[in-house]
């Protein structure tokens, strides 16, 4: 009974972290149709700043939820306005210049953090659950990947800005026409699916550490569960999140952590073999 | 000149290079340089396999290291077990070339975009890269070949001559072997390009449903063409094992498969000579950055400038924003250019050139 409760909050913390990592690339992919490959560099990124920033003598609360976002998503605007903006409707050549992007940034972090894992204590100890211990972090990863997507929510739902957004998305000519400006909602956009993965690597960091290279860990992951998840930003990520989170899960548990990430890939081939649309081409359509 | 004899002049040309190359290079340099140069040629034939199934048949591959990186771990456990150098070589063509056809049944067949190709062969590369690198304990192995995990095989025993355990081939005829294959390797893609199959795969890659339409299956026509891509990537890969005597699964990594791209891009899409020029370039670049390390110095510069991801990241966002179709491409582009400004607009309307190179 303990270990099916603690095998629970295992799989709800792999679905979590999936869609905690996989919600910035989401977006800038669901909105823009850019495919970002330095996506896992965002991350990195995001982990690098909450480090440094509580290096710097600053509560790791702040350094995670406000500090990493807002550098991460600066440095998203910059790229957006220096290099994306110019590839625009050109999938391909995005996808190479982001790839760059990518190796860039690992290089620079390399040059000047060096090629070390940097770590910050997870904060929080840890509960009982029967014989088994487990860290109280654990359920606030739960609990960032929940609020993160119901804000998501409510935004796109409920103000004008996603009106604004979700309009552009369907049709970007129709909503020039109409008085906006796409150009500006692209930027705002890139901004924030990269301020949302800074967010994610900070969360991240007590739990991984983080090295330069620690985007590949993450880049594939996030990318099969946005394309397996399909169209709809919100019910994509989380459905293929539960999905693929739990065969994960399972996997890791009854092999080794390394065919765990095994079986989340070749679950997503098949999954994209048998649903090139992704889940919500085929069920929860009218999603957001 | 017409496009046709400059074809010509252009295909002597490269024949001419690369005997002179082939004969030349063992007898005016040292054998370090020697054999530094193989493992260009080796990579050239790499950078080959990416510019037909991407050049040629517009199929973008992340995952082109999956194929080499399968023929050199091929041909290490093949020779371990068999110990005679022939039918390992096979292997190493055959298994990857077939591992590329399950691969592009399921995407081509399943018509899977572009864009979700390119994402899905990086996955595939990355699922190879952990599953390999988790080898190490002892209980893995196939046959007598140890797997060793993180650590890679060593001591690959080397090419011999066919059939003859006892004539292994020696260092400078390792470059004998690298320089004609890769030499033989150019010249038979030009002649299959030139076919009616090279004909149809371009067709393909410009307009696959117009192609379709005429009666051509697009999906049959990829599968081949990724299909040779696999086999000839997985040959550069046993040629790779052989010369390091050494293989590791960084060979999957994703720096590997980035480097092949940056070849590819940098060198122009829809060429073959340009892959090969950008390949060389970029490896003899590498190897310059490499050498000026500083030993111990803290200066970030230095660090910057010995720093290979740095410098790649900055070469591929550079070329595909400024120089999109790639050096020799453009090169050509100036030099027809100057020659039709030259000819006063009387050839203004010339064919375009068909793409050969």
């Amino acid at each position: 009974m303990d270990l099916v409760a603690l095998l629970a909050i295992q799989v709800l913390y792999a679905i979590a972290s999936l869609a905690l990592i996989s919600v910035g690339l989401a977006i800038i992919f669901g909105m823009m149709r850019v495919i970002n490959l330095a996506h896992g560099e965002f991350l990195m990124l995001g982990g690098y700043a909450a480090i440094v920033a509580t290096s710097h003598g600053i509560s790791i609360w702040i350094a995670m939820l406000v500090v990493a976002p807002i550098v991460v998503g600066l440095i998203g605007v910059i790229v957006e306005r220096t290099i994306i903006r110019f590839l625009y409707g050109r999938m391909i050549d995005t996808m190479l210049a982001t790839w760059g992007l990518s190796l860039f940034l690992v290089g620079l972090t390399t040059a000047i953090f060096g090629n070390t894992t940097v770590g910050i204590s997870a904060p929080l100890g840890s509960f009982q659950i029967g014989a088994y211990r487990t860290s109280v972090y654990t359920l606030f990863v739960i609990a960032v990947a929940a609020v993160v997507l119901a804000v998501i929510f409510a935004v796109m739902r409920w103000t004008r800005l996603g009106l604004i957004a979700r309009g552009t998305m369907q049709n970007a000519n129709m909503a020039a026409a109409l008085g906006v400006n796409p150009p500006r909602v692209y930027a705002v956009t890139f901004g924030v699916g990269a301020a949302l993965s800074g967010l994610a690597g900070a969360v991240l960091a007590p739990v991984s550490g983080v090295f330069p290279t620690i985007g590949v860990a993450y880049v594939a992951k996030s990318f099969i569960t946005v394309i397996g998840g399909g169209a709809a930003i919100l019910s994509g990520t989380v459905s293929a999140s539960a999905l693929f989170g739990t065969i994960n899960q399972i996997a890791t548990f009854v092999t080794t952590p390394v065919f765990g990430e095994v079986a989340l890939l070749a679950a997503a081939i098949i999954l994209i073999r048998l649903l090139p649309q992704g889940i919500t081409g085929r069920f929860f359509r009218r999603g957001l | 000149m017409n496009a046709r004899l400059l074809n010509l002049v252009g295909l002597g040309l490269v024949g001419a290079v690369g005997v002179a190359f082939l004969v030349l290079v063992p007898r005016l340099f040292e054998l370090d340089v020697v054999l530094e140069l193989t493992v260009y040629m080796i990579m050239a034939i790499l950078a080959l396999s990416l510019a037909l199934i991407w050049g040629y048949g517009g199929i973008l591959c992340f995952g082109q290291s999956a194929f080499f990186g399968l023929g050199a771990y091929t041909y290490a456990i093949a020779m371990f077990n068999i110990g005679e150098s022939t039918v390992p070589l096979l292997l190493a063509v055959i298994v990857p070339a077939a591992f590329a056809a399950l691969l592009g049944y399921f995407m081509f067949y399943g018509r899977i975009s572009d864009v979700y190709l390119g994402v899905i062969t990086l996955t595939v590369t990355l699922i190879l890269f952990n599953s390999i690198n988790s080898t190490a304990g002892p209980e893995f192995h196939i046959g007598s070949a140890r797997l060793g995990g993180f650590n890679g095989i060593p001591g690959i025993p080397p090419l011999n001559l066919p059939g003859n355990k006892a004539a292994p081939i020696d260092l400078e005829g390792m470059f004998y072997l690298a320089t004609s294959a890769l030499l033989a390797t150019y010249f038979g893609l030009r002649l299959l390009l030139a076919s009616r199959f090279g004909r149809i795969i371009v067709g393909i890659r410009e307009n696959e449903r117009r192609a379709e339409l005429l009666g051509y299956d697009p999906r049959a026509y990829k599968l081949a063409t990724f299909t040779i891509g696999g086999a000839l990537a997985g040959f550069a890969g046993c040629l790779f094992a052989n010369w390091g005597n050494f293989v590791s699964p960084t060979i999957f990594g994703l720096a590997q498969s980035a480097q092949i791209i940056i070849w590819v891009i940098v060198g122009g899409r829809g060429t073959l000579i340009g892959p090969i020029v950008g390949c060389i370039g970029i490896q003899w670049l590498t190897t310059a950055l490499g050498a000026n390390q500083p030993s111990g110095g803290s200066d970030l510069w230095a660090k910057i400038f010995a720093n290979a991801p740095l410098i790649f990241g900055i070469i591929l966002i550079a070329f595909v924003l400024l120089v999109p179709k790639g050096l020799v491409p453009t090169l050509g582009d100036i030099g027809q250019s100057l020659l039709v400004s030259r000819g006063k607009g009387a050839k203004r309307l010339q064919p375009k050139r068909a793409e050969e190179g």
